[in-house]
């Protein structure tokens, strides 16, 4: 374990959870009778629950900023059935729709940010109303029926890559090179990280270390690329696949490399100290109500594409799963603490559970108790693991008493 | 001193380990029974972690050493244990609770009951009693939050005496109270010591220690420098402050003489209005300038509207904002928000560091950058490499003592903390600085280092405003001070003409000049 942290030093928090996270998977391996690990649905795994991971990168930064989202899940389905709805009875074409969609994103988003920034109405309260608003209204405007989408909306909700060359390999070539590309840039970051580090601390890390940090992840990579590769003819790493991978990337630089990143941090550590420091608290908290809703649009978008059609019921409870995954990812309640890569985990190990079980045919009902149970130990264990003595949750949520000897202790 | 009186504390060879580093290290400290012990040391000494081993907050077994209470050897393994051994803890930090009446806080946890139903006449009775033992004279029934602190303070020595404390550990007591509450809170540890009341009292005030304490102990890195006993409430205040620093110093405040130059920062007629009640000003029609070069203090009372004052001044950040108008090197400047005062070149240090100043959950490099992140962009992003450079210079030029820039804050002590929010500002390349009670809740050796870089600050040509309560402090700084009361500025005085009389006598003067009068005129006047 020690070793394994060494090589992963300041890259993954939560080591613990992604340990759980492999166990999940290894144990739905075998239990199902090997039906986990096999490209058909890894493919599911994406295309079926991309949703929780793309929504879990916005309330991510809910989270952080001190508030909570609970309207995502009718966001999102307001918003499909609006561009369904577009599209059938106002006979938009499939890209109009989806601007259209997008704008009335948009606007919800605007209108939530505005109840918490500008009349301080907290997050809880206005998304409880937006959560109430917006199933009512897509029930309303559909008439409780399902209503088609545009055929070409289907590429972005469950398409592949195109495939060439599959004579040659047998396998989706352009997948395997995005694993490629992966590889490389992950090998490129992590050897000029240590260049830099060198320049800028004097401090080199061991080259072996490095290596074998490259080795083990870019097999990881490589792994996951040839599994999504080798699937029937016409699969390949899925289309929201992709998507989901450039706003990680995306998200991932904006929180911890952008202004705007550092003042969500800021707000939600402390919102006293942000204001004196320049920062503009009311924006930053508009800007991420903002970004949660055109994220949970999205989301509604791209899972009408994979039905081919808007329901009613769609996205229903889909931010008890999303803000799960927040917080198993390791996030605080009190805002100021989480980070991207945690929070993939987090959603991750949701999206394996409701997979997993779902391939060995429990239901819904128990589904759903058994993620509250992971939800609950995950996090009370996530807590007692950081209490001893890393960086603690709880501790930096509750400082205790002026007690400079024992804080002084606590290194990350 | 305690030879004479029987010791009813012995704690022997204590040492206790954080994680492999040593926070105590073979402490022995004996306390006479019916005495007043204070203890001393800088921030990070380990006092709290002392009394904490002994209150039982670090249950017996995660320590070394022994510790005998009354003559029997205690093993406490959580403080009700001690509080039942009658060891009571009051800490820094007020734990009653606001919305309760004073005699509820004294008995919660603790409740009288008859059959199972609390006997709150017993109870008030009680209070009423704990109360006039304590100097109080109030309604049990009073809610907590109408007490003042020093009062609850009183209220949470009342809880204490319900349980029949023989020991009493005061952390810092009178840390947030006014002079005439702590005069207060003392005597009434005095004369509970004279009813047989030993107490323990962690203070860095050594005036405080003078007038009551009968013997001193200063800790140092964990370790007893000395033990003396304070006869005839003498002191040598010098030989503490070595102690506990480890080095001489001469002067609290470091010698400086001031080139003060062009006047660069100057407030007119500046009125505010409390954004929580309409109608009452804050800040009233205030007049000040400050010169490059020069430290300029600001004295007042509690809600004379110093923080006030300077936060409107801080774009805006504090109430309503009614008249007035600020001049930059000169020129009119209109700075309405915190982003347009750093930008013309302000900076304000908060004064409580942990509510305003820092985001505890940061790390010490993104807080050194956190004011000024556009310096360290490339290509629109932050260069982790440029905030990791500016994070190690910063350490270095002020002395910050950490491990690591990209620990978090809060494993620095307050005075390391106050550096790094000081760096923070600094690195904002202000031409004026306000410093709102830079060296509150630090110690001794931190103090005189912030003094230090005052110094630096004001040499390299920036307008300093220093807001303290400190008189002292003040005085030792600053090239003129004004005085502040009831949201006006009632006087300035240079310093070799002022003394502690005169200010106190500026900060609580109800006469004071009318706009325009000429008072004010000679107040502004620049020289």
């Amino acid at each position: 374990m020690k070793y394994l942290k060494q090589i992963f030093s300041g890259d993954i928090r939560q080591y613990t959870m992604v340990i759980a996270l492999v166990v999940f998977i290894l144990v739905f391996h075998i239990a199902s009778g090997g039906k986990v690990i096999t490209p058909s649905n890894f493919q599911n795994l994406i295309s079926g629950y991309f949703y929780v991971l793309l929504m879990a990168l916005g309330m991510l930064m809910v989270i952080v900023i001190g508030q909570i989202d609970l309207s995502v899940g009718s966001v999102a389905a307001f918003t499909g059935m609006f561009l369904a709805i577009t599209a059938r009875d106002l006979g938009f074409p499939w890209w109009l729709a989806i601007l259209a969609s997008l704008i009335v994103g948009v606007a919800i988003g605007s209108l939530q940010g505005f109840w918490l920034s500008k009349l301080n109405v907290p997050g809880f309260i206005t998304t409880l109303g937006g959560m109430m608003i917006f199933r009512g209204a897509t029930i309303w405007i559909s008439g409780s029926k399902s209503v088609p989408v545009p055929e070409e909306l289907k590429i972005f909700g469950a398409g592949y890559l195109p495939d060439w060359g599959r004579e040659l390999t047998g396998l989706n070539n352009l997948t395997l090179l995005l694993g490629i590309i992966g590889i490389a840039i992950y090998a490129f970051i992590q050897l000029r990280r240590r260049s830099r580090s060198a320049e800028v601390t004097g401090v080199k890390e061991g080259l072996w270390l490095v290596v074998l940090r490259i080795v083990l992840v870019g097999a990881v990579i490589g792994f996951l690329a040839y599994t999504f590769a080798s699937g029937r003819k016409g699969t390949s790493f899925p289309v929201p696949g992709v998507t989901l991978i450039i706003l990680i990337v995306f998200y991932q630089i904006l929180t911890q490399r952008t202004r705007f990143g550092r003042s969500v941090y800021a707000v939600g550590g402390n919102k006293n100290a942000a204001r004196l420091s320049g920062v503009n608290v009311p924006k930053t908290y508009f800007l991420t109500m903002l970004n949660m809703s055109v994220l949970a649009t999205l989301a509604g978008i791209m899972f009408v594409g994979r039905t081919t059609a808007a329901g009613p019921a769609d996205g229903n409870m889909w931010e008890l799963d999303v803000i799960a995954s927040v917080f198993i990812g390791g996030a605080a309640v009190s805002g100021g603490i989480g980070t991207v890569p945690s929070t993939m985990v987090g959603g991750m190990v949701m999206v394996v559970l409701s997979n997993g079980l779902q391939l060995l045919g429990v239901g819904a009902d128990r589904t759903a108790v058994i993620k509250g149970c992971v939800l609950l130990i995950a996090v009370a264990f996530d807590i007692l693991n950081k209490q001893q003595g890393r960086p603690s949750i709880t501790g930096r949520l509750f400082p205790k008493k002026e007690n400079p000897e024992e804080k002084a202790m606590e290194g990350p | 001193m305690t030879q004479q009186q029987p010791t009813i504390l012995r704690m022997q060879g204590i040492t206790k380990s954080f994680q492999g580093v040593r926070a105590l290290d073979d402490v022995t400290l004996e306390v006479g029974a019916g005495t007043i012990h204070a203890i001393c040391g800088e921030n990070g000494a380990g006092k709290s972690t002392l009394m904490n081993v002994l209150s039982g907050v670090h249950p017996y077994g995660t320590y070394e050493g022994k510790i005998v209470f009354e003559g029997q050897a205690v093993t406490f393994k959580d403080i009700k244990e001690s509080v039942a051994a009658g060891i009571a803890i009051i800490h820094q930090e007020l734990t009653t609770i606001p919305e309760l009446s004073i005699t509820e806080n004294i008995f919660i946890g603790n409740e009288i009951t008859k059959f199972g139903l609390i006997n709150w006449d017993l109870a008030k009775k009680r209070t009423t009693d704990l109360l006039s033992q304590v100097g109080l004279t109030m309604d049990p029934g009073t809610p907590i939050k109408y007490l003042g602190a020093g009062q609850q303070q009183l209220v949470e020595i009342a809880k204490a005496l319900s349980k029949d404390v023989r020991l009493l550990i005061l952390d810092e007591p009178t840390s947030s109270l006014n002079e005439t509450e702590s005069n207060n809170l003392l005597g009434i540890i005095k004369e509970l010591k004279g009813r047989g009341i030993t107490a323990i009292m962690i203070s860095h005030k050594l005036n405080e220690i003078a007038m009551i304490a009968d013997a001193v102990t200063v800790i140092r890195d964990g370790r007893v420098i000395e033990t003396y006993p304070v006869t005839a409430g003498q002191v040598d205040e010098n030989r503490i402050i070595r102690s506990m620093v480890g080095r001489t110093i001469e002067n609290r405040y470091p010698l400086h003489e001031s080139h003060p130059g062009e006047v660069i920062f100057e407030v007119a007629d500046w009125c505010v209005e409390d954004p929580n009640v309409a109608g009452r000003m804050v800040c009233k029609h205030s007049n000040f300038y400050v010169r490059a070069g020069e430290i300029v203090g600001f004295a007042g009372l509690m809600g004379a509207g110093r923080t006030e004052l300077m936060r409107s001044i801080f774009g805006h950040s504090y109430g309503i904002w009614r008249s007035g108008s600020v001049k930059l090197k000169g020129t009119q400047q209109k700075i309405t928000s915190v982003d347009a005062a750093i930008r013309q070149g302000l900076a304000y240090l908060p004064e409580d560091r942990k509510v305003y100043g820092i985001n505890l959950l940061d790390k010490i490099s993104t807080t050194i950058v956190s004011a000024n992140l556009k310096a360290i962009l490339q290509h629109g992003l932050i260069s982790l490499d440029a905030q990791q450079r500016v994070a190690e210079d910063y350490h270095e030029a002020l002395n910050i003592k950490m491990a690591n820039v990209n620990y978090g804050v809060t494993t620095l002590s307050g005075g390391n903390q106050q550096k790094v929010v000081l760096a923070k500002w600094l690195f904002t390349n202000p031409d004026t600085l306000i410093l709102d009670e830079p060296t509150r809740g630090i110690d001794v050796g931190a103090k005189y280092e912030i003094y230090k870089l005052i110094h630096a600050l004001a040499d390299e040509g920036k307008a300093i405003i220093l807001v303290s309560s400190e008189l002292v402090e003040l005085l030792g700084m600053a090239d003129r001070i004004y005085t502040l009361f009831e949201g006006r500025i009632t006087g300035m005085l240079k310093c070799d003409e002022a003394n502690q009389e005169k200010l106190m006598r500026m900060m609580t003067s109800k006469t004071e000049a009318e706009p325009g009068s000429t008072t004010r005129e000679t107040l502004h006047e620049i020289p």
